[in-house]
Parts: C-alpha cells; structure tokens; sequence
C-alpha cells in the first residue's frame, strides 16, 4: 500500500515535469527548434561518410563559387565542395565539444565531490586550486597551455577538458554539500560503506540532474572555445577541420567570397544556441520552481 | 566594514602568489629562455655564460623567482625574447590604447544592458522582452570574430566607408575624426560582445523583484506600475549590477584580444596573439600574471562595493 502511494507520487511528479516542460515548449518555438536542429545535426554527422560528400577533392577549376544547384553551398578556394567541407567540419566542433565536456565534466565532478565530501583540509586544498585557476582569464589560460602542446584535434579537447571544469567543481560541491547531510548518507557512512562507493553511488546519482545541465551548456561553451582557438590559429589545424577553421581560413578570402566566412559561423550560432535552450529545458525539467517562477 | 574588506584584502594575497609561482613554474618548464635567442653562431662558451650571469639565469630557481618577483613588484616584467624589447615600455604604450577602446565599448554596452534588461524583465513574456531576451540568446551564442568579420566585409569591403585595420591612418596621428573612423567597427563588435550577458543578468534579476512580496503590498495599495518599477524595483535591480562593474575589471586587459587582433588595433590583443606565434614566453607570462591580478583584484573590487551598497552584507561583516 505505502509503496504503492510513493510509486504514484513519483509517477506524478515526473509526469508533472514532463508538462513543465512541453508547456514550457508549447510557448517557445525556439526550442523546439533548437531540439530539431540538435537532432538534425547529430544526425548528418553521423551519416556523414554515408551522404554523396565529398570533402577533399579539389578542382581548380571551380575554386570559390557561390552557391549553385551542384555545390549547393558553393566551393572553396581549392574547389572543394562548401557544404560537405561545412559537414565535416561541424563533426570535428561536435565531438570537440562533446568529448571536452566529458572530459571537463568528469574532473569537474570528481573534485567538486570530493571537496565537498572530505571537507577540511582537502576542501580547502581543491577550492583554493579552483580559485587560481579561475583567476586567469579562460582564453588566457587555454592559449598558454596550448603553446606547450602540439597542436591538433586530441591536444584541444584536453586543453579545454583541463582548464574549463572550475564551474562545475564549485557547482558539485554545492550539491555534494548538502547531499551529504542526507540521512541515507549518514547511514552508510555508519555502516562503514568506503568513501568512493558512497560517492559513486549515492552521492552523483542525486547530484546528476544539475551535472547534466552543466553538461549540456559546457558542450556550447567548448564548442565556442574550440571555434575561438582555431580561428586564432591555436586549435583545429589542417588537415582536419572544424567550423572554427574554416573561419580562420574564410578570412583570407572574405572580399571574394563572403559564403565562406558567413555560413560556419551561423552554424556556430545555431548549435551553440540549441545546447544552451536544451539545457534550459532540462532545467525546467530538474528544478520545477523555476518554471513555475516564470509563469507567474 | 572596514574588517570585512581588510579580511578580503588578506584572502586575495595568498592567491596573487600561488599565480605568481604558477607563472613563473610555466615560464621555466618552457623549452628555451631569452639568452638563448640572443645567442649567435660563433659565440664562444664564456660569453654566453657570462650573458646567462647577466640576466641571472645562472642563479637557482628560487633565487631568480625572488628577482622576477622582485621585478614585478617594482613594475619590471622583463624583456621579450624576440625583440628584446622591454615588456613594461611596450605593455604601458599598449594598455592604453586597449583600454581607449573597451572602457567606451564596455560603458556603452553597461548602460544599454540595464535599460534593454529593466524593459525587457518589466514586460515578460511579451513581444519587447521575447525580442531582447531573443537577442541576448543568440548573442551569447555568437563568436565574435564573426561578427567582426561580418563588419569588416560589410563596411570595410562592400561599402568601403571606414578603415579596416589599425588605430590611425598614417601621418594622421592627431585626428580625431580619423581616430573614430577606426574605433567605430571594433566598438560595435565589443558593444554587441559585451551585452547580452549583462541583460540577461538585470532582465532575471528584475523578473525575481517584480515577483517579490513588496512589490503585491505595492499593488493591493493601487501604486501604479511605473511607480513600482522606479521607486522599488529598480533600486534593488540596479545595486548587484554595481558589483558587475568590478568584476569587469579584467575585461580592461583582455576583454578584446580577438576582436583587436581582426582589427589589428595596436593594443594588447596583437602583442599577446605574436607573442603566442613566436612563442615569447616572457610577454605571454607577463599578460596572464597582469590579466589574473586584474581577476583578483576586480572580485575584490565587486565584494567591496557590494558592501558598501547592500547594508545586509555590511552587518554581516
């Protein structure tokens, strides 16, 4: 009977969420657009290898068109097709930023966790190691430690995976403070439960819905990172691609071919834009207050 | 008060040294130092250890730290190792005009934040608030160097109406139309950069006071909305984006190096982003020490103000 009850209730507010968040949705066209074009995108990088594009060869002889029925987002200024180039680009600024997030998230939680569980002095420790770190200016910091790197696609998610997980430290911690106070905590630290298993196992599992949030718009600031780093030359370098690169070399020929420059740098903004509105969704989902706070 | 501030005072010390040790950590695991780029086939042995004596490079680690320090303190960041110039000379030419530009570009966009974001959170969830608060979403998700380029193709290509690159035309160093005609690309890029942040911080901000207690007390006794908004509301929105103020500090530095270096504005943007090609590690270490003092300084800064604005915090203390 009891069990039954909560199982309703926890049924219910689930359910409740879900409405927060498709009513959320119903009044914002943008993010269901944001939801589609995220889902499109992933989708198309992918399938990529699978599609009619063709990134590398090159033909002179139709170097830096504009768009036509055959190269639909025109060519580069090797004669390559834009929009297959556009593609694999946005494959290499996607796994960037998913792969930098995880990375980033990951030692994010890990010191956030464990700050906020040890407390005393090992909090101390790793906060003030925050502090420095968040002391330097992002682009700063990611640039110095990327002059110590050779320069390519693993050194930039290790770069930005390294340097951005200051925020989601300070955010675990928070959370990991008040879990700990919980009485299932204080139970199984009675019953002697090892430090890592209660955090594995109870601590980011009640923590992961704000994890999750953090992650989704890290993924849009990694993204941003990436695209920075690469047009200063500092990230994604030839042969490989991303939409930051592209950027960078569109510079040379912005006078001739504005398509060049234009297109990547609106697919920055969709994308980033979309992970930004899905991790707001998920917030509504996550924190029901909020919601309601603005529907008032 | 006065205790609380000093106590801040005393937590950002420790923390300006330990990014002092990490520096000058990072510029000694660097692969090559200054005497060795001054160094010239033919050289013999005793003179360039007589130099590696001269710039102190012979010396252990932690003394030459206590001199770079020692430097630093007394405004000396050392030389450069490509040109050998003095960091400080060409730092101190350089700030300034970096700060010519962001101070401009940062006010401007500080002022029309709180305006777009008072408006935008007094009206929520209609047609003005979903167009600034739209704005603000797609601008935070802009890189700048996009639009950058998208002006400088625009103005500086297709209409030709302004100058693409640098601070001045030659031989028109004193005028200041000719200063303007420069400055009016690279400010609206650092305007538009700049913003949304800011109005999306005074537009949820002004949505969290509008949903206050006070503000229905204000309403059951018939005060208008207008009345609200000026007399209450915007008092409590306008005191935390003081504080906005300090932590902006830093921006003075190195809130423009992209957008200066597209620009190639003669200010710290260039200098940070050659020294990264050449790899000068002493300048590159110089501009990360000077821009995360200006972190610390500038959250100091924002604490103080918020203490001397919010008397909550002040009995704190």
């Amino acid at each position: 009977m009891h069990m039954e009850t909560t199982k309703n209730r926890k049924k219910n507010n689930r359910q409740r969420r879900l409405d927060n968040v498709l009513s959320a949705l119903k009044n914002d066209k943008m993010s269901i657009f944001a939801i589609v074009w995220l889902i499109a995108l992933i989708a198309v990088s992918l399938l990529a290898p699978l599609l009619p594009l063709d990134p590398t060869t090159t033909n002179v002889t139709e170097m830096l068109q504009g768009f036509s029925s055959q190269h639909w987002f025109g060519t580069d200024e090797l004669g390559r097709d834009y929009l297959a180039r556009v593609v694999y680009g946005g494959r290499v600024s996607l796994l960037v930023g998913i792969l930098a997030m995880l990375a980033s998230a990951s030692i994010g939680i890990l010191v956030g966790t464990i700050a906020g569980y040890c407390g005393g002095i090992v909090d101390s420790i790793l906060m003030r190691l925050v502090d420095v770190l968040h002391s330097i200016p992002w682009l700063i910091l990611v640039t110095v430690v990327s002059l110590f790197m050779k320069r390519g696609i693993h050194s930039i998610i290790l770069v930005i995976g390294l340097f951005t997980w200051m925020g989601t430290a300070r955010l675990t911690r928070a959370e990991t403070l008040s879990i700990r106070e919980r009485e299932y905590i204080q139970y199984a630290q009675f019953m002697g439960v090892p430090m890592w298993r209660v955090i594995l196992f109870h601590i980011i599992p009640s923590a992961f819905p704000t994890i999750i949030i953090v992650a989704t718009t890290s993924i849009a600031d990694a993204i941003m990172t990436e695209s920075a780093l690469s047009f200063l030359g500092l990230g994604i370098v030839q042969p490989d691609t991303s939409w930051g690169s592209l950027l960078q070399r569109s510079q040379t020929y912005l006078q001739r071919s504005v398509h060049m420059a234009v297109l990547p740098g609106i697919l920055i903004i969709l994308t980033v834009f979309s992970f930004n509105k899905l991790g707001n969704l998920l917030r509504i989902y996550v924190e029901p207050r909020i919601s309601e706070g603005e529907r008032k | 008060m006065a205790k609380y501030i000093v106590k801040r005072i005393v937590t950002a010390i420790p923390l300006l040294f330990a990014i002092t040790v990490l520096c000058f950590a990072m510029m000694n695991l660097a692969p090559y130092d200054a005497v060795d780029t001054m160094i010239k086939p033919g050289m013999s042995d005793e003179l360039v250890a007589l130099m590696r004596a001269k710039y102190g490079y012979d010396q252990p680690v932690y003394v030459q730290y206590i001199k770079w320090l020692q430097g630093i303190l007394c405004g000396q960041f050392g030389y450069s190792i490509v040109t050998g110039q003095s960091i400080s000379l060409d730092l101190s030419v350089r700030l300034v005009n970096t700060i010519k530009l962001i101070l401009p570009s940062y006010l401007s966009a500080y002022v029309l934040a709180i305006v777009l974001g008072l408006v935008a959170g007094s009206h929520k969830n209609k047609w003005q608030d979903k167009l600034i608060d739209g704005f603000a979403s797609v601008g935070i998700s802009t890189p700048t160097f996009w639009v950058s380029m998208l002006l400088l193709y625009i103005f500086g290509y297709k209409l030709r109406l302004l100058p693409i690159i640098g601070m001045h035309t030659i031989g028109q160093e004193d005028s200041i139309i000719d200063f303007l005609r420069h400055f009016v690309l690279p400010y609206t890029v650092l305007v538009i950069a700049f913003m949304p942040d800011l109005i999306r911080y005074v537009r949820s901000s002004t949505i969290t006071q509008f949903s206050e207690d006070y503000v229905m007390v204000q309403k059951a006794f018939g005060a208008s909305k207008a009345e609200i908004m000026f007399r209450h509301v915007c008092k409590n929105v306008l005191l935390p984006v003081i504080t906005k103020l300090g932590m902006a500090m830093p921006m003075l530095i190195t809130g423009a190096i992209i957008t200066e270096t597209i620009f190639s504005w003669p200010g710290i943007g260039p200098y940070f982003t050659t020294a990264v090609d050449g790899l000068d590690y002493p300048i590159v270490m110089a501009i990360l020490l000077l821009s995360s003092a200006m972190v610390i300084i500038g959250n100091l800064v924002a604490d103080i103000l918020c203490c001397l604005t919010d008397p909550r915090i002040r009995e704190m203390g």
